[in-house]
């Protein structure tokens, strides 16, 4: 199997063939930028449902995956990476189709919490960097500012409600 | 010192909060033998404070003004279920005079001082006038507004630099610092300006200006027939914003004689409120090792465990005790200190943004053990963070022998710690314990604001030289990244919705199994 993995900004490249014993992989790993991929042999067990157990050339890891609405975190030696797994042609319609900053952008709630105030009504002009509205979450108010200038296409929140964390709370176009 | 066998006069304790410091009353109520009552509000009805007691009511919504915050309910709740005493924690309504006299009224014991002691420490000047009666030393300057004669006169005095202060203020409106004589009178006008338009009022006032000052505290306890002891000191000098963080016992910098001037400080300020119960004495301590009195803090501290670690008290305990009547079981010669403890304060907050707050489900939790370690933890894992309350997931708190050994032990319980799905402030604390600074002891109460402000701006250098470590690293990620998708679980090209997936546990399937076969 061969995974196109995306690590904070990298690309690998990762082929696993399952080896002969339990646990046992053969792999290969290339960063994108790389010519060369190199050989791995490792021994990975999940031992509780998103943490594994990984041997490689003697050294010992554990590492934890977490599902966050940004994707899939994986922590190494307690640092996190936020990864994308996927498969090479996924990735390349995706750069073609671009996320660049022209177009609608959203904007979501960064934590959960309920909105307390709406700044700008719907089809409004706005600045970049202008206040949208504020949600507070544990007494602590956070400003969701406007990543564009642009006009406020849609507000998809009232005052009052509670939102999850990722939740597209507005659109800005 | 041992304490007297336990000989129990409350039958139950209703305890007036949540989280971990209700977790920790519960521990202390069950090893002595006493029933313990929690209340929960809408949101906490699986809190961990809840499961662990031996008896919950429910008092209300999510928002504390109708639940832990109100007396009614929660005198109420101790009525029917016949509670004999109440233990109000830390914040909510622990410094509440009103409280505590309520539940007197009611003939259920307050576990705390009486609401006298409390309004006396509770306003910042009778508690200043308090204080000077006794000979306790405050941060020199005037207490009464001055004309611009009269400040130069004052500044003089108590020597420069100075801090003036608008005398209807607070939050650093009308607040000027002064270095020198010639700096005062430009000041001044520029204080009693900007305290006029901010609080309808010129008046200023002078205090010295304390520079890089520690802030460290002394614990007493008082029993109910006159006898008050200090358990020594702790360190809390490492703030974010006035918040503290981490906290130790001792202080690098309190000797014996220091800890013995200041402690007996501590007890006269206690003595001279007629304070009773377990309490706080807060100093500033200046470069050249003079303290001077901050507040009082009538309850039980977050930071209790670092003192309980080095003296080998259970403060709750005692707390209960002396609210019981019984004396106190030892003298001030009978107070040893041992080995050095510090504790890391864990909320769930996002240390790479702001330090937001970040409630959510806690999907997996890994907590360390072994030699030395405490977990004061108010979490468990499955169970969702309310975003209603403060963020303090959780304590966590080292003793070793010297604060050396103290430090390597934090960190290698750090490494062992993993809290997912929230972010949290753990990555500040390994930063932390990793500051030349903190780790001299060199530290000041801006000192974590200032190391704050300097890794924002300059972490480059420092993240090149760790650039190997970093990319061995991030191919591990990527090797993970990809067994995991490889085992199936959770790594398909849409990780997010193969999460919520879930395959039955192995009991339900073997006992599904078992069915058929029946």
């Amino acid at each position: 199997m061969i995974y196109q993995i995306k690590v904070e900004g990298r690309t690998y490249q990762v082929q696993l063939t399952a080896g002969n014993s339990d646990g046992g992989w053969r792999c290969s790993l290339r960063e994108n930028s790389e010519a060369e991929a190199r050989e791995f042999q490792l021994d990975a067990r999940e031992t509780q449902p998103g943490v594994l157990s990984l041997l490689l050339e003697g050294r010992s890891y554990e590492i934890k995956r977490e599902m966050t609405p940004a994707g899939v975190v994986v922590s190494v030696d307690n640092r996190r990476y936020a990864t994308e797994v996927g498969d090479p042609r996924a990735l390349r319609t995706r750069r073609v189709a671009g996320d660049g900053d022209s177009g609608p952008q959203r904007i979501t709630a960064p934590m959960p919490g309920k909105i307390v105030r709406i700044q700008v009504a719907e089809k409004a002009q706005v600045e970049q960097g202008q206040g949208i509205l504020v949600i507070e979450a544990m007494k602590m108010q956070n400003e969701l500012k406007s990543p564009k200038k642009g006009v406020v296409r849609k507000i998809l929140v009232k005052e009052g409600m509670t939102a999850n964390a990722g939740e597209v709370l507005a659109i800005v176009e | 010192m041992p304490l007297e066998p336990v000989s129990v006069v409350f039958k139950k304790i209703l305890i007036a909060n949540r989280g971990e410091i209700a977790v920790r009353l519960i521990r202390a109520c069950r090893e002595m033998g006493v029933r313990s009552v929690a209340v929960y509000s809408d949101v906490d009805r699986t809190a961990l404070h809840v499961r662990k007691a031996d008896e919950a009511y429910y008092i209300g919504p999510a928002a504390a003004t109708e639940s832990y915050l109100c007396i009614d309910k929660l005198l109420q709740v101790a009525r029917s279920c016949g509670a004999d005493a109440i233990h109000p924690g830390y914040g909510f309504l622990s410094e509440n005079p009103r409280f505590a006299r309520a539940c007197t009224e009611a003939g259920i014991k307050f576990i705390g001082p009486k609401a006298e002691a409390m309004e006396i420490m509770g306003s910042k000047t009778s508690g200043r006038r308090a204080m000077q009666s006794a000979g306790i030393p405050l941060v020199p300057g005037s207490t009464t507004p001055l004309s611009r004669v009269e400040a130069l006169q004052v500044a003089e005095e108590v020597g420069y630099p100075v801090m003036l202060k608008a005398a209807a203020g607070g939050g650093g409106k009308g607040m000027r610092l002064v270095r020198a004589a010639k700096e005062l009178e430009s000041a001044f006008d520029a204080a009693s300006s900007e305290a006029l338009r901010a609080f309808g009022s010129a008046e200023v006032y002078i205090e010295k200006w304390i520079e890089n000052p520690r802030h460290i505290e002394i614990q007493i306890l008082a029993d109910e027939h006159g006898h008050c002891v200090y358990l020594g000191e702790r360190e809390c000098s490492l703030q974010r914003r006035h918040q503290k963080v981490v906290e130790e016992a001792p202080s690098a910098v309190v000797d014996p004689e220091l800890r013995r001037r200041m402690g007996e400080a501590a007890v006269g300020v206690a003595q001279a409120a007629g304070y009773t119960n377990a309490g706080t004495v807060e100093f500033l301590v200046d470069a050249e090792k003079k303290f001077y009195f901050l507040e009082m803090n009538t309850r039980l501290q977050v930071e209790h465990p670092v003192t309980e670690l080095v003296t080998g008290l259970d403060l709750v305990q005692l707390q209960i005790n002396i609210a019981a009547g019984k004396p106190l079981p030892f003298a001030q010669d009978d107070v040893h200190l041992r080995g050095h403890a510090i504790e890391c304060r864990l909320y769930a907050e996002d240390p790479e943004n702001n330090f937001f707050p970040s409630p959510g489900k806690i999907t997996r939790l890994m907590t360390p053990a072994g030699p030395g370690v405490r977990e004061d933890s108010g979490v468990y894992e499955g169970w969702q963070v309310p975003l209603e309350y403060d963020p303090m997931l959780s304590k966590l708190i080292v003793w070793a022998r010297t604060r050396k050994q103290a430090i390597a032990r934090m960190e290698r319980a750090l490494d062992e710690y993993f809290i997912g799905g929230i972010k949290t402030n753990l990555p500040l604390f390994r930063k932390i314990l990793r500051d030349p600074g903190f780790r001299k002891a060199e530290i000041h109460t801006g000192y974590l604001d200032q190391i704050l402000a300097q890794s924002n701006t300059a972490t480059k250098g420092k993240e090149e030289k760790d650039e190997n470590d970093e990319t061995s690293r991030r191919e591990i990620a990527a090797l993970a990244a990809a067994l995991f998708a490889a085992t199936g679980k959770g790594g398909s090209p849409n990780g997010t919705a193969a999460a919520k997936v879930q395959t039955p546990p192995a009991w339900k399937m073997v006992a599904r199994r078992e069915g058929m076969r029946n």
